[in-house]
């Protein structure tokens, strides 16, 4: 379905395109080396390599055990597993879950069918930036917080929370209770350190980082009380049966490789990218930029209001042009609804379905972010011309 | 039971005079047509006032059901065992194997129904019934003969060869596609106007489509959609030629020089006159759309009348005095419900106005048609010879 036009593909938060060196390792993996990883034979021990090397590969850029690795089928998986697998084996010590007001909806939904279960949850506001307050946090602790579940960087503005800090303040209050951290959009982007920063569990996804979709992981620290959401053949030490997905598992070490080699030039990279495509925008007429900018916000995000512009007409409009953007998050986009963490950090209402997420990877260039403010600044006063009523 | 061939009954066509041959071989070639598409090495042939098709390899019985319950001009299908004529005795064998094999549970009422159209067959079709109704009492005892209103009605044909059935699954009736000639539907994309198309094609009217795709104002998803709800016209219709405008620029256009209350409408007036040219281009012979009176601003009589004024070529709307549940109730069956409520802005819902006229003049929509210039007849030109046709199957 490629077009022989070039094409400017903004909308890193949705998917990524694949590192090279993850399509290579996949293909191996499913053309010579596609062998089950229970199996006896060489095969299946060749197998077994992959997925053992991937997971030596992410435990490294974590600086955690292997053992602490559970692939999964993604970062939707990963929530769950975080979320349901701890408070299902801590309701005993308590029934209290905090979590915040923009997580995104593999958190939230869980969340809210364990409400169903007789669970209580507490929902964290946010400020106009978007960040979670630790003193917030600190008024919500009780004694039967069993987990407090925040997200590292929001997917709909880029907004970074303050999670060593409350992870902190977890660790002071209530030291039992656990401390997940979603950090799908941010794992590749920083350098995460899980235990110094103090989060017991991590949720990542593979097709965030230019590796494959379908897998992803969840760290969890070795004291934490887990107990699996699927049953099968006892695979991942009974944590997640299933075959491992091997040319998955294989792919997402490949991209973790990849995307923490040079990381500090990667990062620079994308944060050139942000700078450059920001300070054209506060160019533009009727554009308000959302959340922090600059190295106060994440490297690849940029969430805007367009004035008097549908998100959706403007999208189209782009794409025609060749520039994939998403309309406030991709994954919400989906919903009819329309954004609970642009509500949550007071965005007018006016702009509530007049905003673009622009999302940069690696593979982006200045150019092409010069090119998409030339395109903005064409198509804006052309499309506020037509307006709807 | 293994049914390798089927009897198909038509209804309307048998009443048709000297032109009957026309229905009947447009209906053969129907049949012939679709059953090509699945496998099975169907024979599809006429003989004496009947359709027959007879499958030459394996075929998945459903599959062929499905696809004949889909071609207009069947009224009925009859899954149907053929036996060689071998003689009385053998035929009384053959029926009580007929009846193990096609009815698990004997606990039924049945008749026998002998129609002998080989009149040289020894036996008159009477005393067929009672012998063959004799044989199956005794074969299986917990049956019971009800002449009146029997559970299963056997039917045993005597012509060259002897056509056993006993069941008939109704069609959906109508006539053969390719006996009325060609309509242009408007295709929206709601759920009014693939059912028009449905119910136009049920009467034996090839369907081609036209859509007003309005980018970026309208999705590529909501183009997509338009294509499968034409895909699932083409199910029953045969294929389908949609035919995608691009009608951003005379939308912009008329928004620009006309008042804003009569946006819908003039929207109306144009897409009917692009309708047009492209059905007289492809020698379509009506248009048809999917108003019902009164149900949005733009399908009240007055409104209506104001659109047709544009063109030459009758405009057909079948839906005219449905409810809307009526057409929902349509669209369910027909399998394009759906398809229909996938939530893509299509462009009738992107520039509406807050209140658009209801009952608007003739003569008040031509003065504001008249503002604009010349241009107009240009982009009406390029968006009927820059169209994307696409067949659809």
């Amino acid at each position: 379905m490629g077009s022989s036009r070039k094409e400017i593909y903004f909308d890193n938060s949705a998917t990524t395109r694949v590192f090279d060196s993850v399509r290579d390792i996949m293909t191996e993996t499913m053309t010579a080396d596609y062998g089950n990883t229970s199996s006896l034979h060489t095969k299946g021990v060749e197998a077994e390599q992959y997925v053992r090397e991937a997971r030596a590969e992410i435990a490294k850029s974590l600086r955690v055990k292997e053992k602490e690795i559970i692939f999964t089928s993604g970062g939707t998986e990963s929530n769950n597993l975080a979320i349901l697998g701890t408070a299902l084996a801590n309701r005993r010590s308590g029934n209290h879950i905090i979590t915040s007001c923009i997580e995104h909806a593999s958190v939230y939904n869980t969340t809210a069918f364990l409400e169903e279960q007789g669970f209580r949850v507490t929902y964290l506001p946010v400020d106009h930036n978007g960040h979670v307050s630790p003193e917030d946090l600190r008024a919500a602790i009780c004694d039967d917080t069993i987990l407090v579940s925040i997200m590292y960087v929001n997917n709909e503005m880029g907004a970074v929370e303050p999670i060593a800090k409350l992870a902190q303040v977890l660790r002071e209050t209530k030291p039992q209770a656990y401390f997940h951290a979603d950090a799908i959009q941010a794992y590749g982007k920083y350098v995460i350190r899980p235990k110094k920063e103090g989060i017991d569990l991590l949720s990542v996804s593979g097709h965030k980082i230019h590796g494959p979709k379908g897998v992803g992981f969840l760290y969890v620290d070795e004291r934490v009380k887990i107990r699996p959401i699927l049953f099968g053949g006892g695979q991942q030490m009974g944590m997640r049966s299933g075959t491992e997905n091997v040319p998955g598992c294989a792919g997402l070490g490949a991209a973790a490789k990849e995307i923490y080699r040079d990381h500090e030039a990667k990062v620079d990279h994308l944060y050139a990218l942000k700078d450059r495509f920001v300070s054209g925008l506060h160019e533009l007429e009727g554009v308000t930029v959302h959340g922090l900018t600059g190295r106060d916000s994440a490297p690849q995000i940029v969430s805007t209001g367009f004035e008097g512009i549908r998100a959706e007409v403007l999208l189209h409009a782009l794409e025609e042009k060749g520039i994939y953007v998403s309309s406030g998050s991709a994954c919400s986009s989906n919903h009819p609804g329309i954004s609970g963490t642009l509500r949550g950090i007071g965005v007018k209402e006016s702009l509530l379905d007049s905003t673009l997420r622009f999302s940069f990877g690696v593979f982006n260039t200045e150019d092409e972010v010069d090119e998409c403010l030339r395109v903005l600044k064409e198509l804006l006063p052309l499309l506020r011309r037509y307006r709807r009523g | 039971m293994n049914y390798k061939s089927f009897l198909i009954k038509y209804a309307e066509i048998g009443v048709k005079g000297k032109n009957r041959y026309l229905f009947e071989d447009a209906l053969v070639k129907q049949i012939n047509m679709r059953l090509k598409r699945i496998d099975g090495g169907f024979h599809v042939w006429k003989e004496s006032g009947r359709i027959y098709a007879e499958a030459s390899e394996r075929f998945d019985y459903d599959e062929a059901m499905d696809t004949l319950s889909r071609i207009f001009g069947v009224a009925g299908i009859c899954p149907m065992v053929q036996i060689e004529d071998k003689g009385y005795e053998d035929l009384k064998e053959q029926v009580v194997r007929y009846i193990d094999e096609a009815y698990e549970d004997k606990n039924f009422t049945f008749k026998v129904v002998a129609k002998r159209g080989n009149k040289q067959y020894p036996v008159i079709s009477d005393q067929i019934n009672r012998d063959l109704g004799e044989v199956i009492l005794n074969a299986f005892p917990e049956t019971r003969v009800d002449v009146h209103n029997p559970d299963v009605l056997l039917h045993v044909e005597i012509r060259h060869k002897i056509n056993l059935f006993s069941q008939i699954i109704p069609g959906p009736g109508g006539m053969p596609i390719g006996t009325a000639g060609k309509a242009m539907v408007l295709l929206s994309g709601g759920i009014d106007s693939p059912v028009a198309a449905w119910m136009i094609a049920k009467r034996g009217v090839i369907i081609e489509a036209v859509y007003f795709h309005a980018p970026p104002y309208t999705s590529e998803r909501a183009k997509r959609k338009v294509e499968d709800l034409a895909k699932i016209v083409a199910r029953y219709a045969g294929p389908v030629k949609l035919h995608i405008v691009n009608f951003t620029d005379i939308q912009l256009k008329i928004y620009d020089e006309c008042p804003h209350d009569e946006l819908t409408i003039i929207m109306r007036r144009y897409m009917m006159r692009i309708a047009e040219e492209i059905a007289k281009e492809r020698d379509c012979l009506a248009l048809v759309t999917g108003e019902s009176i009164g149900q949005v601003a733009s399908q009240t009589m007055q409104s209506m009348a104001v659109t047709n004024e544009v063109c030459t070529l009758p405009v057909m709307r079948p839906l005219v005095a449905f409810d809307k549940q009526d057409i929902v109730d349509i669209s369910l069956k027909i399998g394009t419900y759906e398809t229909s409520v996938l939530p893509y802005e299509d462009c009738c819902t992107i520039f509406v106005a807050k209140h658009p006229v209801t009952k608007p003049s003739l003569k008040h929509i031509q003065n504001s048609e008249a503002k604009l210039d010349s241009q107009m007849e240009e982009l009406v030109k390029k968006a009927v010879e820059t169209r994307e046709v696409v067949r659809c199957i």
